[in-house]
């Protein structure tokens, strides 16, 4: 069965007409074409595939996008920030950071590593490194060993204060 | 947290890029999601493919009726094996597998049928439509079954392949070096031990996804997360049936190799197949099941060893023993076999040596090669051996390491030509870091302190197939504005190596890095590279990469010293700028000085390329084990260990690798800390079983040889919070086989944590786990042995009572 399904996606209106047992995760990528959110198993057990709804870090596939018609959806599209005229602006201090530090290795984990650093970051702007491993934990890497991705977030966060304390 | 050591010289002091740590090239691309992995592919009329596998780990296949799912809405073709019978492998010796399985299944898993459809649930649909009558055969699902003497009568059933050595033995192995027995008549003390070593898998975070698609011009092409593009490449032309120049094989960006994504794959060549029948676009995203049984993971390997050791800690014999479950077909399976047997000796002497192995059959997932190959089980072996061995000699671990390395510029029992070991800079650097002496006591406290080394090759030195080609090639051109594209086979998995070679492309030509473009692994585009496994890229393509960038610089050197009126050997380039070595006087710019030389010598372009040196012996067998050089690694690991239930936590972890030279020291102390990751999960937890019981027994969770935790939750890894502090310490000894000096980083820093892990609970609490994975559990056990007043040791009892054949003899290369 198909529905016309509305979704707000990185700030932008989407209408959709998709199967209803279709998942977010699918319906982002197959439908949308927004492939930068991961999958790695589509049964809720690796995390690669977390998106933020409402600032939550969400797994895409265990949600059914009727379930979060009109919420705030963001993907790791949509974490550079933007102008007003919804141009990219600059990479999210959270990007250049697991760039600089080599967080990314292969990258699969990456897109679904930086959505659940931003949740974390944006409720807590200062964690200490205990605080992210909690926060990072129900997203796996398997090249990294985590201390880079955990060095690249004390970075982002350092540099978000920084900016905070500017602005 | 990272330490270097560097022994600085003019050379290095005048090293812009090399050494240095930089950004990988491709990092922020990653990081904003803007990376087209093989699964994020969507072509116009795409059709979606999945493949219908066997149930059963062993039966023969009476038939296969397609009618209806060809009948089902949406589905576009179906195939069986019939369609592509000619069979495959990645070794030459072992063409085992098929497109699709054509007489008998070998293992749960294996496919029989493929689909593909106008969407995935589509084609998953259409398998149930798919009736396949099958005949159970028997199933052999442990070593012990696998090595069991088949009679004539049997052999039709029971065999799993026929090219089998005798049985279901696939391959076995017998080499002796000097002579062990007289090497233990001399030795003090003498150890007879037994170890296990589990098996375990990759798990990349990526799932294995290739699409396929058959042009207008008739051409067939690939895009595949694969490791091995050029291998792939020739899988698919003898398999299709076609020249291998109408076909186009395109690695995309791999999300997480490991070695999991080296062989040719049955999904790779189905797509192609059916995009051929179809005339669209085919994709195949396998499931994480899936992906489980595709496997080619660690071999689980019984090991029984003898050595003997003199009072001053000399070794003077050692003798090996493997059994490896190899799975249900070849893969890498005849080097993983040979691997467990030839790189135990390229650490310390050893005065004689004798290995012998076997690798069995079983209806099982394939093994093959996961990140250290073959060698960190007996390397595990080896390094506790010696830890039992340190207390017997009442020496002290690091001590009794120390006294006994290989030289530089030596060669090893078995013929491997050692260039330099920096293992000693390794050990010291680890104990001192640690402060192993001073902590590490014989007392049982629950803190325990365990050392381990290992060493691994910078690239095998023969390639897969026979020939005598280059292992790398490199092809540079450059634009008028000054963008050079650097072009090679060779394939990034995350570790790097696009920024290898981009890194050392800039630092010849004495540019910045954002004005090198990497094209890598597009078998119309690139030079073959062989890929990426043994470890080999950054040492291969690296001097590929020299070999190509140097005859370019001298070129624009000369054309701007003509223009300049200055010797050409006066000049150099340095931060895109030619000018005078001195730094006085007219500088021009790196374009200007391009636009020159193509004036002179018309289009600006280079190939290199790299072909290791020939070693090794003379000996059938000498072709796996030599390298053009050795890295070397030395582990600490701390724990704390409860004596009353055998949980326990690793506190740090040290680790010291000789590096030879970074060429990028931050992408090197990532592979270190990611290695370190990856020994510690398989140590602690990682485990690829299967059900066990009576051939063609079925219990409530399903039948003998089904796998048990096919999922990322019950296959359990180290997440955030279970991994320990690293700190690395990188040891430079500038090898002369290496570019600028460089090793190898991906997987010698695996080889020694194992052991670290299991002498360090040996510390804490008394208790020998003598197999991997260490457990809690294996520790209560160990812990209530210890109570009843006996030894404490966990690990294998019993050893197969199989005769080996005859061993080849091979004389040492000193007594040559």
């Amino acid at each position: 069965m198909k529905q016309l399904i509305s979704l707000k996606i990185n700030g932008e209106s989407h209408e959709v007409w998709t199967s209803t047992h279709k998942t977010l995760l699918e319906v982002l990528r197959e439908d949308l074409r927004l492939t930068g959110t991961k999958h790695g198993c589509e049964l809720g057990e690796c995390g690669a595939c977390s998106v933020l709804i409402d600032g939550e870090s969400i797994l895409s596939c265990l949600v059914l996008p009727v379930e979060v018609q009109r919420r705030d959806i963001q993907t790791i599209e949509g974490l550079a920030e933007t102008g007003s005229s919804g141009a990219d602006v600059k990479s999210h201090p959270l990007q250049t950071a697991f760039a600089e530090q080599g967080a990314s290795q292969c990258g699969y984990c990456s897109p679904a590593m930086l959505m659940t650093a931003k949740a974390l970051l944006d409720k807590n702007p200062n964690p200490d490194s205990q605080e992210i491993r909690q926060a990072l934990s129900g997203t796996l890497c398997r090249c990294t060993g985590y201390s880079k991705i955990i060095e690249a977030v004390e970075q982002a966060a350092a540099e978000v204060q920084k900016g905070a304390a500017l602005g | 947290m990272a330490k270097k050591l560097k022994a600085v010289n003019d050379f290095q002091a005048n090293l812009i890029w090399i050494g240095k740590s930089w950004a990988q090239v491709d990092g922020l691309a990653k990081a904003k999601g803007e990376t087209v992995y093989a699964d994020d592919m969507f072509l116009p009329r795409m059709l979606y493919a999945k493949m219908l596998r066997s149930p059963h780990p062993h039966a023969r296949i009476k038939s296969i009726d397609v009618s209806r799912a060809l009948k089902r809405p949406g589905v576009v073709a179906v195939m069986t094996g019939k369609e592509l019978p000619i069979p495959f492998g990645i070794l030459p010796v072992s063409q085992d597998e098929e497109a699709l399985c054509v007489e008998k299944v070998r293992m749960i898993g294996d496919p029989v049928a493929a689909v593909a459809a106008i969407d995935e649930e589509t084609a998953e649909a259409a398998l149930e439509d798919i009736v396949v009558e099958y005949e159970i055969l028997p199933s052999i699902l442990s070593i012990e079954e696998g090595l069991k003497e088949l009679e004539e009568s049997e052999l039709a059933d029971a065999q799993i392949h026929k090219y089998a050595d005798s049985g279901n033995i696939h391959k076995q192995v017998a080499l002796e070096f000097g002579d062990t027995e007289s090497g233990f008549a001399e030795a003090d003390f003498l150890r007879e031990e037994l170890f296990y070593y589990e098996g375990n898998t990759h798990l990349p975070m990526e799932q294995h996804s290739a699409v396929g698609q058959h042009g207008a011009d008739g051409r067939v092409t690939l895009w595949s997360s694969t490791q091995t593009p050029h291998y792939v490449h020739r899988a698919l032309a003898k398999v299709l049936e076609m020249p291998a120049s109408q076909i186009r094989v395109i690695a995309t960006p791999v999300g997480g190799g490991f070695g999991g994504k080296t062989d040719p794959f049955q999904h790779e060549i189905v797509v192609c197949k059916l995009a051929m029948m179809t005339g669209r676009p085919v994709k195949m995203t396998l499931t994480r099941e899936e992906v489980f049984y595709t496997h080619r993971g660690r071999h689980p390997v019984l090991m029984w060893v003898k050595a003997g050791m003199k009072s001053d800690g000399s070794i003077t014999a050692l003798h090996f023993r493997n059994f490896l479950d190899g799975g249900a077909y070849g893969s890498y399976g005849v080097a993983s076999t040979f691997y467990t047997g030839a790189l135990q000796t390229v650490t310390y002497p050893i005065a004689n040596y004798k290995f012998e192995a076997m690798r069995v059959f079983t209806n099982k997932a394939p093994c093959g090669p996961k990140r250290g190959h073959g060698t960190p089980q007996p390397r595990f072996a080896l390094e506790v051996l010696l830890d039992k061995f340190a207390e017997d000699l009442n020496l002290d671990p690091a001590e009794l390491r120390l006294r006994h390395l290989i030289p530089d510029n030596s060669l090893t029992v078995n013929h491997l030509t050692v260039t330099t070991n920096g293992l000693g800079e390794c050990i010291r650097k680890v104990t001192e870091a640690s402060k192993f002496k001073q902590k590490r006591t014989a007392s049982i406290s629950g803190k325990g302190f365990g050392l381990g080394c290992g060493s691994y090759l910078s690239g095998a030195g023969l390639p897969i197939y026979w020939n005598k080609m280059p292992h790398s090639g490199v092809q540079i051109k450059i634009d008028r504005g000054g963008g050079v594209t650097v072009f090679c086979g060779s394939t990034d998995i995350g570790q790097g190596s696009n920024s290898v070679l981009a890194g050392i492309v800039a630092e010849e030509l004495g540019i910045h890095l954002q004005h090198v473009i990497v094209v890598t692994a597009d078998t119309d585009l690139t030079p073959v590279d062989l890929g990426s496994y043994s470890s080999r890229v950054t040492l291969m393509t690296g001097n590929a990469a020299i070999a190509a960038a140097r005859p370019l610089r001298e070129k624009i050197l000369t054309a701007a010293s003509e223009v300049l009126k200055i010797p050409a050997g006066e000049l150099t380039i340095r931060n895109g700028n030619i000018g005078k070595l001195n730094s006085s006087g007219e500088r021009v710019s790196f374009e200007d000085a391009v636009q020159w030389a193509e004036t002179k010598f018309g289009t600006l372009g280079s190939v290199g390329s790299y072909t290791p040196p020939r070693r090794g012996g003379k000996f059938k067998g000498a072709g796996v084990g030599p390298s053009p050089n050795y890295s070397y690694s030395a582990c600490v690991a701390e724990v704390t260990c409860d004596a009353e239930t055998g949980l326990y936590r690793v506190d740090k972890i040290w680790l010291a690798h000789d590096i030879g030279q970074a060429i990028n020291e931050k992408l090197v102390i990532g592979q270190v800390e990611g290695s370190v990751y990856m020994g510690l999960s398989e140590a602690m937890m990682e485990e690829q079983v299967y059900r066990t019981g009576k051939s063609g027994s079925s219990g409530i969770a399903g039948p003998a040889g089904l796998h048990k935790i096919p999922s990322m939750l019950d296959y359990k890894s180290l997440t955030s919070l279970d991994m320990p502090e690293v700190e690395t310490i990188l040891v430079e000894t500038h090898d002369p086989e290496g570019p600028y000096g460089a090793k190898e980083a991906g997987q010698g820093p695996l080889l020694p944590v194992m052991p670290a892990i299991a002498n360090a609970i040996y510390n804490a609490v008394g208790v020998r786990v003598d197999e991997v994975p260490i457990t809690p559990e294996k520790i209560f056990q160990g812990l209530q042995d210890l109570n009843k007043g006996k030894s404490g040791r966990i690990g294998p009892k019993k050893f197969p009572n199989v005769t080996f054949p005859e061993p080849l003899h091979i004389d040492p290369p000193s007594s040559g």
